[in-house]
């Protein structure tokens, strides 16, 4: 029987401190990320989509917009896995390299980017993600909401905030907008997004298509 | 709105109408005020911490106000139809929040001010024969509340035309007349309403909130409806 797990963050749950407490990683990943693992596996049990991994769940519940019982889980058991893995200890900051080349190019600056992604996260009315994602060859931000993610559509996603109120109501209480500043300027791994990227260039083509020589 | 004009006096009053005419808009904009709370912040205790209760009236409950008012102000200068079209969900939002939230303030009370006694009069009976029991009918509250996805308000609602009973939820700030009953009840089940004190444990939220539900507050919405 394949059950989902729930895999530590890759580092210990005191290590954000203090732009993300101990108390609230113990909540958010020991508390609601644990539960929604365990009412995943109870819905699956059973049924042949516990033959599925998680990413192939996520998009099969979603079932095109109309989804299944089990999709709420799923989602949010895949969006707070993607999460631990896209902030890091010592995090924030700007990015190099490719990913700040590209960003330069589909936002402007890195500044129009941090400005439209925080827009995103105070304008998600109600619960929600903000992502960076991969779409059509280029970057752009998404908000989604509730257990929504950008697999069901079809793009990939580089880098993510939580914007439900459990992610930051311990730590900033109302201030959504003082904890996206704190996600970008000391959390955000811009080294899982360059992860992230390298691995899309598997599936899409970045630049200009070369039509190799005779 | 009435307190705005008495401050301007009536040569402010003639520069802010004549302002307002120049801009095409012949009527006033109503600015919407937060309404006081009928009790001290820490009046709903232990069942509601006074943190809680600050937060939520003074910090959540003032952002849709104030989210609202901007939202009616850039409507009147908004020009095309896309701009006015993009205003529609702030407004929503915003009015949907200080509708919802107003409702929510005079639901509740401390148990000295009639908190947690059960409905008398024609909701009791209302109750009794579409529910069987109150008891039966909080069970239901309390399980639609803790069954709502992501942020939103579990209501006791009554469709007009036949006065019947109707347990709903609503999403985010979406008002309950938007499904076309008019709100007795509403339970707030965003985070922002239990977070600090009760943590993901919502369904002890919703388990102890029953202590401070103020039925005559509901009855009286019944009746007059």
């Amino acid at each position: 029987m394949a059950k989902f797990e729930l895999r530590t963050p890759p580092y210990a749950l005191d290590a954000l401190e203090p732009h993300m407490s101990k108390q609230t990683l113990e909540f958010h990943w020991g508390k609601h990320h644990r539960a929604y693992i365990d009412n995943l596996n109870k819905q699956i049990d059973g049924t042949d989509l516990e033959r599925k991994n998680l990413e192939e769940l996520v998009k099969l519940s979603y079932n095109n917009g109309n989804p299944q019982a089990c999709f709420n889980n799923a989602g949010q058991a895949w969006n707070h896995d993607f999460f631990w893995s896209s902030i890091y200890p010592g995090g924030g900051g700007q990015p190099d390299g490719e990913v700040l080349e590209l960003i330069e190019r589909d936002f402007g600056s890195f500044e129009e980017f941090a400005k439209e992604f925080k827009a995103a996260g105070v304008s998600q009315f109600g619960s929600g993600w903000v992502w960076l994602i991969l779409k059509d060859a280029k970057l752009s931000v998404l908000k989604t909401s509730n257990a929504l993610n950008p697999l069901i559509w079809g793009y990939i996603p580089l880098t993510v905030v939580d914007v439900w109120e459990h992610a930051y109501y311990l730590d900033f209480q109302n201030h959504r907008p003082d904890y996206l500043n704190t996600f970008l300027d000391k959390l955000i791994s811009w080294e899982a997004v360059a992860g992230r990227l390298a691995r899309a260039k598997a599936f899409v083509n970045l630049g200009e298509p070369t039509i190799p020589e005779k | 709105m009435a307190a705005l004009l008495t401050k301007m006096g009536s040569s402010g009053q003639a520069r802010m109408l004549s302002h307002l005419w120049k801009r095409g808009v012949t009527t006033a904009v109503q600015q919407e005020v937060l309404p006081e709370l009928p009790y001290d912040y820490n009046a709903l205790e232990p069942v509601i911490s006074a943190e809680i209760m600050l937060l939520h009236h003074q910090k959540h409950h003032q952002a849709y106000v104030t989210g609202f008012n901007k939202a009616l102000e850039q409507l009147t200068t908004a020009s095309d139809p896309r701009a006015i079209v993009a205003l529609q969900s702030a407004i929503n939002f915003n009015g949907g929040g200080h509708i919802n939230h107003s409702i929510f303030w005079n639901n509740l009370a401390p148990p000295k001010e009639g908190g947690g006694e059960p409905p008398e009069g024609n909701l009791a009976s209302a109750i009794e024969s579409q529910f069987g029991s109150l008891d039966n009918l909080i069970a239901k509250l309390s399980a639609s509340g803790a069954g709502v996805q992501g942020s939103g308000w579990v209501w006791l609602g009554l469709i007009k035309d036949s006065k019947l009973l109707k347990v709903e939820t609503t999403a985010n700030q979406d008002p309950l007349a938007a499904k076309g009953l008019v709100p007795l009840l509403g339970i707030d089940v965003w985070e922002h309403a239990y977070y600090l004190q009760y943590k993901n444990v919502r369904p002890d939220y919703l388990k102890n909130i029953w202590k401070v539900v103020n039925w005559s507050d509901v009855a009286k919405r019944y009746d007059s409806a």
